[in-house]
């Protein structure tokens, strides 16, 4: 008895943390195959087949597949050109040029909702879940905010092609994709470094920008306490001058632009302001672009290390540097440690992955391993002491329901509620995973009353992906003044589901509790009995437990 | 043993399942509990509290995201720099047609602020002027984050200042003390103490499912440990009956209920009522937006003068409505920076630095331009483009919760670590 229930905890366990939760089968699964070798499975995702409905679904979000200068060029650029055109003939009165691009702005948002269902619908119901557990994790690492100007466009972009990609492999890899991908470029302004003098440097492009050297120390590598100083990053960001987006096709430097996507994003591309159809025939989709024009040559000193001036090998040499630090290998191994052992990771632990990070040069799954392998992940003590995120209560209820989902609207909005809508983090930091940040009393009421809409039935979420609107749907006030700070997609949840009634098959409770394994605490379990039927799902998904991973 | 052992009569619906599985294993995870330690929502410590006098007193911050332009809200329709450097958007001098609303001969309020002028001429509305952030950011979200954080300059403070206010008063927090209007807890408010926040607008007073009483009364069978969840659960639920009741109860009153053509008005009177209604509320929060008036500002009229009308109209009401609890209650509007002395090529104006704080409330001792007046030369000017800022946005905040607050010196400094030692700015512009 003993045996069979710590096997329970374990399988348990491994669900819940290189899992979003289990899943209807799940627990079979694990239960047949044994909790180690599930975890040897998730480290190599490759062996994992994904079923044909799901990549199909996947393979038909067009815009995820497209290139950054691609979707600039279909969703940004006529956008662009409509606002110029409209300020040209209304004399640029702000309504009237509202009023002539609503179209293209709700064109415009596929892009968003795209990327909202692709990372939605692997989540839920992908099979490699570790894979879909450390896309989460890396992107929050590399956080980019798709509420500003143009990374609302190629955030889905960056998570695909810069992120997912290299979740396992060396950090190194990772990093440098992040770093030669334009919606960082853009998010963290080092599209605007430049070199004070250098020849390019003219306009909004004259100066040091600090931004991105000292959030890819602080952040993204060495840690805030890492040993680097104002200087290194006076010295990182002159080394990653004219790190940024593609300049006008003539090979001229980017002139005075003007806004692409608000105030004060002026500048980018600005070859669109010319002709309409005009391309640069050196643009790299990519959408990355060195310029040398606004480089510093000069060598420099990062790190007690001497970079000799040499271009974009600098910056390259700069990210070595950077990824093989042993500040690097413990800030991630903590992190890492945090996510997926308990808010306050055992010290030993994380040590012995900082080792074995520097012994492998970085390699994230040889990190993972020693961790999944370590004494401490099995600790007992440890089962269920993660208080699940936003993301994760939401993925993981409706993973536990197995319901079909086709609509990710109300679960976007639940998290947006929540104070976790996806890629809606403005700062570079990214969302904490810890107890302390998410739970609040309001916040427990929206999660209960998110597990009795889900628990009864009465979320829209098998309607078809919904389209867009132009006031973003919901019931949102007209009009400014208030405009929530995340201003990414207004989306209001609704518990209640209108005069069409409900859109998803109720859960059936008995169904669900095996899901979960028959697992529950006292006080849950005999809540549970004592509900009427149409309460017992919800229950279920609302119970502490089911709070924890 | 069975886990659904048996059908229960809902009362929701006739459809009973009668759904027997085995149960495997039910483990004592979350709590140890005994029959003797079970409680079902016994008050919390809140409700207990008593209310004196002092904790009666109540601060609300409005902060307008976006860097509202200062110098046409408070404008220096004394100095002729300010029309040279705005030849379209600049306010008319006072007597014009839509001229300012002179305040003391040097200073004016833009016309759409008409609303509060009674306030300013009974002297509970004061502006600090030339106020704004040490840390020279343009960045709406560095700015933005330091002044919510109280910590200009760091980036790793996790709370915010609002938050560290009421954790600074000792004692028990109850789960309303602290309320954001808003769909989300905004970062001034995060933190260690619980805080309340209700929906913008209708969606207020819109029911969730959790406010049905045959949901309620089944997780509360389950919400019954003493860990943090199930107390957070607790908190949680008294909150939303206290909120929801309160609002409810308003709605079905006469004309109370009509909503407000104005959606701020009708937000700062949904907060006026809950106030009026649940003295222990002792801070709120609410945000605006759209100040980032890079093109097309407009003056007298035009974009911000059409963002300026519902906020003095909502404030007006607020302290209209408010009624004896105004005399209790400070209202600070906070902006992360001012905007370019000139206009811009575009009717606009760009990211700035100094700004005008607005403080308005019974205790204020208003109808007085605070601030030290740097003056719009060339040579006074930041960086010889924007205003300077002569007092650190935390000068006054500290002299609100010294004077109006009571705080202690040691208090002030764990809401604001590290603030100027000074504040002499703003002497007196709290009654003590």
């Amino acid at each position: 008895m003993a045996l069979e229930v710590s096997k329970q905890d374990r399988i348990l366990h491994v669900l819940n943390r290189l899992a979003f939760g289990p899943r209807p089968g799940d627990f079979e699964h694990v239960s047949a195959i044994g909790p180690e070798r599930y975890v040897r499975e998730q480290l190599h995702p490759e062996s994992i087949a994904i079923p044909s409905d799901l990549s199909e679904r996947v393979n038909e979000l067009r815009t995820l597949h497209m290139s950054p200068i691609a979707l600039f060029i279909e969703y940004q650029r006529p956008l662009k050109m409509a606002r110029k055109d409209a300020k040209a003939e209304d004399g640029g009165d702000k309504a009237s040029i509202k009023d002539a691009t609503k179209d293209l702005r709700v064109k415009q948002r596929v892009v968003m909702r795209e990327a909202v269902e692709a990372r939605m619908m692997r989540a839920i119901e992908g099979p490699r879940q570790l894979q879909e557990v450390m896309t989460a994790f890396w992107f929050n690492h590399f956080n980019v905010f798709a509420g500003k100007g143009l990374d609302l466009i190629w955030t889905g972009s960056f998570e695909e092609t810069a992120i997912r990609p290299h979740t396992f492999g060396k950090f190194r890899t990772l990093l440098g994709a992040t770093a030669h991908h334009p919606a960082m470029m853009f998010y963290l302004d080092n599209w605007q470094n430049t070199a004070p003098g250098s020849p390019g440097s003219k306009g909004k492009f004259e100066g040091i920008n600090e931004n991105y050297a000292r959030e890819l120390m602080e952040l993204h590598t060495l840690g805030v306490n890492g040993g680097y100083s104002q200087a290194d990053v006076i010295a990182l960001a002159h080394i990653l001058t004219g790190w940024g987006l593609p300049k006008q096709g003539g090979g001229n430097p980017m002139r005075r632009g003007e806004g692409m996507a608000g105030g004060e994003t002026g500048g980018v591309f600005p070859f669109m302001r010319r002709r309409r159809n005009f391309m640069p025939a050196a643009v790299d989709p990519s959408g990355f672009y060195f310029d040398e024009s606004r480089h510093d040559f000069s060598s420099k000193t990062l790190l007690g290390h001497r970079i000799e001036g040499g271009g974009i090998d600098e910056g390259e040499h700069a990210l070595d540097i950077l990824a093989r630090s042993p500040a690097t290998a413990k800030h991630l191994s903590f992190k890492l440690a945090q996510y997926f052992v308990a808010d306050d990771p055992p010290k030993a632990l994380v040590e012995r992955m900082a080792q074995r990070y520097l012994a492998t040069d970085g390699e994230t799954r040889a990190v993972l391993e020693t961790m999944f392998t370590s004494a401490e992940f099995w600790d007992p003590r440890y089962y269920g002491a993660k208080f699940k995120t936003p993301y994760e209560y939401v993925v993981s209820c409706v993973r536990a329901t197995g319901v079909p989902v086709r609509n990710y609207r109300p679960l976007y909005g639940t998290m947006q509620i929540l104070g976790m809508p996806l890629y809606g983090c403005q700062t570079p930091n990214g969302y904490a995973n810890t107890q302390d940040a998410w739970l609040n009393p309001d916040a427990m009421m929206t999660r209960l009353s998110f597990a009795t809409a889900l628990g009864s039935g009465n979320l829209p979420l098998e309607n078809p992906p919904f389209e867009e609107d132009a006031d973003g749907g919901g019931e949102m006030r007209p009009e400014p003044p208030v405009i929530p700070r995340n201003g990414v997609g207004k989306v209001n949840i609704k518990f209640d589901p209108g005069p069409h009634g409900p859109k998803m098959t109720p859960p059936d409770p008995v169904q669900l509790a095996a899901t979960l394994g028959d697992y529950f605490s006292p006080a849950t379990a005999s809540a549970v009995e004592a509900a009427p039927t149409q309460l017992r799902a919800p229950l279920i998904l609302g119970s502490p437990e089911f709070m924890k991973r | 043993m069975k886990i659904f052992q048996e059908s229960n009569s809902c009362i929701e619906c006739s459809s009973a399942v009668a759904a027997p599985i085995s149960r495997r294993a039910f483990l004592r995870r979350a709590a140890i509990l005994s029959a003797s330690g079970i409680v079902l929502l016994s008050p919390h410590a809140w409700a207990a509290r008593s209310v004196d006098s002092s904790s009666k007193r109540r601060l609300i911050v409005v902060f307008l995201r976006g860097a509202v332009d200062g110098l046409n809200v408070v404008v220096p329709h004394g100095e002729s720099a300010y029309y040279d450097a705005r030849p379209t958007i600049a306010i008319g001098r006072m007597g014009a047609g839509d001229g300012v609303i002179d305040l003391d001969g040097h200073f004016g309020l833009h016309p759409a602020l008409a609303p509060m002028e009674r306030q300013w001429r009974d002297g509970t509305l004061a502006f600090v002027h030339a106020c704004g952030s040490p840390d020279p950011t343009r960045s709406h979200f560095d700015a933005q984050d330091f002044m919510e954080s109280g910590t200009p300059g760091v980036r790793t403070t996790q709370d915010g200042w609002l938050n560290r206010t009421l954790a600074a008063i000792p004692g028990t927090h109850g789960p309303t003390e602290a309320l954001s209007l808003g769909p989300t807890v905004p970062r001034i408010l995060s933190g260690k103490v619980p805080v309340a926040n209700i929906a913008l607008g209708r969606a207020a007073e819109k029911p969730m499912p959790m406010d049905r009483p045959v949901i309620e009364a089944a997780f509360d069978k389950m919400y019954v440990g003493n860990d943090s969840i199930s107390r957070a659960y607790r908190d949680g639920r008294q909150a939303r009956m206290r909120l929801i009741s309160e609002l409810t109860q308003d709605m079905t009153e006469a004309n109370a209920g009509a909503p407000s053509p104005q959606g701020f008005s009708d937000d700062t009177d949904r907060l006026a009522r809950l106030i009026g209604r649940d003295p222990t509320i002792r801070v709120a929060f609410m945000a605006l937006g759209g100040w980032d008036t890079h093109v097309s500002e407009g003056a007298a009229s035009g974009q911000l003068a059409g963002h300026l009308k519902p906020l003095g109209e909502g404030l007006a009401s607020l302290a209209k409505s408010l009624g004896p609890n105004y005399q209790d209650t400070v209202i600070l509007v906070i902006s992360e920076f001012g905007r370019t002395m000139h206009e811009n090529g575009n009717g606009g104006t760009d990211h700035g630095h100094g700004n005008v704080m607005w403080v308005m409330g019974g205790p204020v001792k208003g109808g007085k331009v605070y601030g030290e007046w740097p003056g719009l030369s060339t040579a006074s000017l930041y960086q010889e483009r924007d205003l300077a800022v002569t007092t650190d946005f935390r000068e006054p905040i500290a002299t609100v919760l010294r004077s109006h607050m009571q705080f202690s010196e040691a208090q002030i400094d764990r809401v604001l670590p590290g603030r100027p030692r000074s504040s002499r700015n703003v002497d007196g512009l709290v009654r003590v």
